[in-house]
């Protein structure tokens, strides 16, 4: 009985992430403008990491949660730098 | 699905709530990214995601993982705290940035910048 | 002289704290060997951040900072809901726009406290902060009375971080 639940509300949780992976992808693909996508990015890369976090769950594995932090702290690097480049022009200056 | 069987229906059932909670809670501030018309707008919306969305599903794979394991696993705290400090600083920085290429090119919904007196000698 | 010691082994007793947690909670175990080699990340992540030197940070009122951490809660899962009605029903009478708030507060770090609990409401954006004459430009995304957001970053939040940073 659990074990129906549990699987049934992860295919929900995933089926709901994996939809709201589409608004930021629309974002990075169609911008307007490139402030839009680096938002984009950044989002995509939360909404990934909590995908990855379901997967954890399903697996019952706590390897899964690795990838996690690994993905929250580059999508941090990635956007901080992306931000600076939207500012300057250039990420090394 | 290792182990889950052996669950208890008082575990599994809060577990699930959480996780669907935070899964549509994100897929909210998703759709809130395609919909609101202006950027700065745009920018309110992934928060959801970030607070309570990030919340539940981090909640929900501790509360499993302490039961499947009969221990205490609580560092999926770690993710939280580490995005709950980056969040305000990428935000920042793309806010800022934007607002910069905004008045740089003059567009009408930046507000402009503080009128600065100059420096008296 | 114990004092002078001990501000030398732990120059910032909160930062070494938090690693020696940080790194217990991603090996998950108190064996002595992971806790030695944390005690030694503790005591050199200090000494690093001593490098920078950073202002001493001096928090007050612990109990103030629990009642501030379940009023950002609660008011962060009421945004939250306000959002998300904003994006499902698209009301057309609701407009969006930035409002200036002045701060009285200049400790960084309680600034940054502030800008994260802004961040992390969804309905408000941390824009821009002006540290010369302290005025803070948000973003509102609902925003129907001035002087109510105004009141509410006021009171709510820089009222407390005043009393528990200064």
């Amino acid at each position: 009985m659990s074990q129906m639940i549990l699987s049934w509300s992860l295919l929900v949780a995933q089926v709901m992430l994996g939809l709201a992976m589409v608004g930021p992808l629309w974002r990075v693909l169609r911008g307007p403008r490139a402030q839009d996508r680096v938002v984009g990015l950044d989002t995509l890369y939360v909404t990934g990491m909590l995908l990855v976090l379901t997967f954890g769950i399903r697996s019952g594995t706590v390897l899964y949660f690795e990838a996690a932090l690994v993905i929250a702290l580059l999508g941090f690097v990635s956007t901080a730098a992306l931000a600076k480049f939207l500012m300057r022009g250039e990420v090394i200056e | 699905m290792n182990g889950a069987a052996d669950l208890p229906l008082a575990v599994a059932i809060p577990v699930a709530i959480l996780l669907v909670l935070g899964a549509a809670l994100s897929l909210i501030g998703s759709i809130g990214l395609l919909r609101l018309k202006s950027f700065y707008e745009r920018v309110h919306a992934p928060t959801i995601g970030t607070s309570y969305g990030l919340g539940c599903v981090l909640l929900a794979s501790m509360v499993f993982f302490t039961v499947l394991q009969t221990r205490v696993v609580v560092h999926e705290i770690l993710i939280g705290i580490l995005v709950v400090i980056t969040t305000p600083v990428t935000l920042m920085l793309v806010t800022r940035a934007a607002l910069h290429r905004d008045r740089l090119e003059g567009n009408p919904e930046a507000p402009p910048p503080v009128p600065r007196t100059p420096p008296e000698d | 002289m114990t004092q002078r010691a001990m501000r030398w082994i732990l120059p910032h007793p909160i930062l070494s704290t938090g690693l020696l947690l940080m790194w217990l909670l991603l090996e998950q175990t108190l064996r002595p060997g992971p806790l030695l080699v944390g005690l030694v990340v503790a005591f050199f992540g200090g000494h690093a951040l001593g490098l920078l030197q950073p202002e001493r940070m001096r928090i007050r009122r612990p109990g103030l900072i629990l009642r501030l951490a379940g009023r950002v809660l609660v008011d962060v899962a009421r945004s939250n809901l306000a959002v998300a009605l904003v994006v499902l029903k698209p009301r057309p009478e609701r407009h969006a726009g930035f409002i200036r708030v002045p701060l009285a507060l200049r400790d960084p770090n309680a600034l940054a406290a502030l800008a994260c609990i802004m961040t992390a409401t969804p309905g408000t954006a941390w824009v821009e902060f002006d540290l010369e004459d302290g005025e803070l430009l948000l973003h509102v995304l609902d925003l129907v009375d001035e002087g109510e957001w105004l009141r509410i970053v006021k009171e709510r939040y820089e009222q407390p971080l005043l009393e528990i940073f200064q």
